[in-house]
């Protein structure tokens, strides 16, 4: 089982979605985040006053998958969330141990 | 008593004293000329434009409640959008309470017959009945015309709070503004507006100073624009001014607030002519035609040399058109309201982003650049402006300085306005640091002022 954490434009959100349930995947956990990389922020202009936002608003989307799904998924959410262009975020592959689903108490694959 | 006032009544109207048809004719025809009714129908209001100066009186209350404390409340930091509220409403309430009692009186009686303070025979509003004051208007109840001159006596010092915003404590700033009604209002409202008064040019024959002011440039704007910078700078900065992002909180909340603002600036402006006559027709077009112009004029500067086109660049602009025409609203033709727009966008615009700068003081929300800078520019433009074709009352007192050296008049009466703004706000401000203190801990600063000064949040998420 694999952890995936994507971060990504938050406009991309439902398109995203819909690319991740096509390929089979039954539930995922959405976070409105804030952030900066190579990005970095803007200015912010009122009246006289300038000021730089550093932290842009991202959408953190994190789900866990079956190993065999991995690949696609991690191709799934490439091809919906990419622009091209600068900012369209990062996507993270963490191994996961176990997954307890609490209603049945099924363990590992199954639970998730 | 009721059978005497009833035989009295009657002894009125023996016929030896009834009016003639061709008086009540004539009364008839003053009411549509907003002039004298002489014999016939004294003591009654006319009901178009009493209904106008209700009207008029409630929309300059929306400028303030809710218009001006959206206005500034949206370009506040969000933990201080209620400290703002809560000013505007403390104001309300207090102001109305002083006007009640002795503000009107100041600014509109004559008991004392002097040029700076207006007289005491209408304390407590003492006879300020339906019945029209005619030193004011022939046609309007005195109660209501009180009414509407006391929304101006709100909208005021509630001006001064965008220099002093975020940083100010709530008693400080109620105890300032009751001393600064009796030391600059009701003397300056008198001076400008009252019959007796030293600045009256329009109707005052002997006044001193021949200076117009349709609707408030130096009794409002100026002496509250003024107040505001002299008051910001001793107060000091914000904690982290320059420093830290303090960006307006809501951009919306500030947009809407400029709607109203520009709504209820009809009944400022338009009211202004006491009456619904064409002087306030007149005032209300060249209104539309200075604030469409300036904030679009703004917006398209911004658009210029920065290549956006900003919410608060328009919103601004449209206030700041508001502030220029107001003292020459019914005294300029709709031409003349063009170049006031024009003026008022490009002359706020310099001081709020390059004077400021350059001189770091910190009016909050630019009270100083867009009220004192837009009401000292709008008073001085008026003397240039102003002309009898569009306001005969010119002709009363003015027919010799109109159009010729009327500008000098009004350079004096912006020369005596910041003088008494300024003055006065150094001695109260100091008087009020030394007693009670300016400014709240600092603590209490950087937790914010709503849920310290108010014990409230203005969004629970």
């Amino acid at each position: 089982m694999k952890l995936i954490i994507a971060i990504i434009k938050p406009f991309k959100l439902e398109e995203v979605k819909t690319a991740l349930s096509e390929v089979g995947v039954e539930g995922m956990t959405v976070t409105e985040v804030k952030g900066f990389g190579r990005q970095k922020g803007h200015t912010e202009i009122y009246r006289g006053s300038e000021y730089t936002v550093d932290f842009l608003p991202k959408v953190k989307i994190e789900l866990v998958v079956s190993d065999e799904l991995t690949g696609k998924v991690i191709e799934a959410v490439t091809r919906s969330a990419k622009t091209g262009k600068i900012g369209d975020g990062k996507i993270f592959v963490v191994p996961v141990e176990d997954a307890i689903r609490i209603r049945t108490e099924e363990r590992g694959a199954s639970a998730v | 008593m009721t059978l005497l006032c009833f035989v009295a009544g009657l002894h009125a109207q023996a016929p030896a004293s009834a009016p003639t048809t061709d008086e009540r004719l004539a009364a008839l025809e003053a009411y549509i000329n907003n002039a004298d009714p002489g014999k016939s129908l004294t003591g009654v209001a006319g009901p178009g434009h009493n209904g106008w100066m209700m009207t008029s009186a409630a929309l300059v209350l929306f400028m303030t409640l809710p218009g001006l404390a959206l206005f500034y409340g949206g370009l506040v930091r969000r933990k201080n959008v209620l400290s703002v509220l809560g000013q505007c409403l403390g104001i309300a309430g207090l102001v109305t309470i002083l006007w009640w009692a002795f503000g009107y009186s100041l600014v509109f009686g004559k008991s004392f017959g002097n040029s700076f303070l207006g007289g005491s025979e209408y304390f407590f509003l003492k006879g300020v009945t339906s019945a029209p004051n005619t030193d004011y208007a022939y046609w309007v109840s005195q109660n209501v015309f009180s009414m509407y001159q006391l929304m101006f006596a709100i909208i005021t010092p509630a001006l001064i709070i965008g220099a002093i915003a975020e940083r100010m404590k709530f008693t400080t700033i109620l105890a300032f503004v009751a001393v600064w009604m009796f030391v600059v209002y009701f003397p300056l409202a008198h001076m400008v507006w009252g019959i007796t008064g030293f600045m009256n040019g329009v109707w005052n024959p002997s006044a001193t100073i021949k200076a117009i002011d349709f609707a408030g440039g130096t009794v409002v704007h100026m002496s509250s624009g003024w107040s505001a910078l002299v008051l910001c700078l001793i107060l000091g900065p914000r904690l982290g001014f320059g420093k830290e992002k303090m960006a307006p909180h809501s951009m919306v909340l500030c947009m809407v607030g400029t709607g109203m603002l520009w709504v209820g600036w009809y009944g400022f402006n338009a009211g202004s002519a006491v009456a619904a006559d064409g002087i306030a027709a007149n005032a209300f077009t060249t209104t539309t035609i200075a604030a469409a112009v300036a904030a679009f004029v703004w917006g398209m500067i911004e658009l210029m040399f920065r290549k956006h086109a900003s919410i608060l660049g328009f919103c601004s602009g449209a206030v700041a058109g508001l502030v220029v025409i107001t003292p020459a609203a019914g005294f300029v033709t709709i031409n003349g309201a063009v170049i006031i727009g024009i003026l008022a966008a490009v002359v706020p615009y310099i001081f709020v982003t390059k004077v400021k700068a350059k001189f770091g003081y910190d009016d909050a929300l630019d009270t100083f650049g867009v009220h004192a800078v837009g009401g000292t520019l709008g008073a001085l433009v008026t003397g240039f402006l102003a002309t009898s074709e569009v306001n005969g009352n010119l002709n009363t007192n003015l027919k010799a300085i109109v159009g010729s050296s009327l500008w000098l008049e009004q350079l004096k009466a912006i020369g005596l306005t910041l003088v008494i703004s300024i003055v006065a706000t150094i001695l109260i401000a100091y008087a009020l640091k030394a007693i009670i203190g300016l400014r709240p801990v600092p603590e209490v600063e950087r937790q914010g002022l709503d849920i310290n000064e108010h014990g409230e949040e203005g969004y629970v998420d």
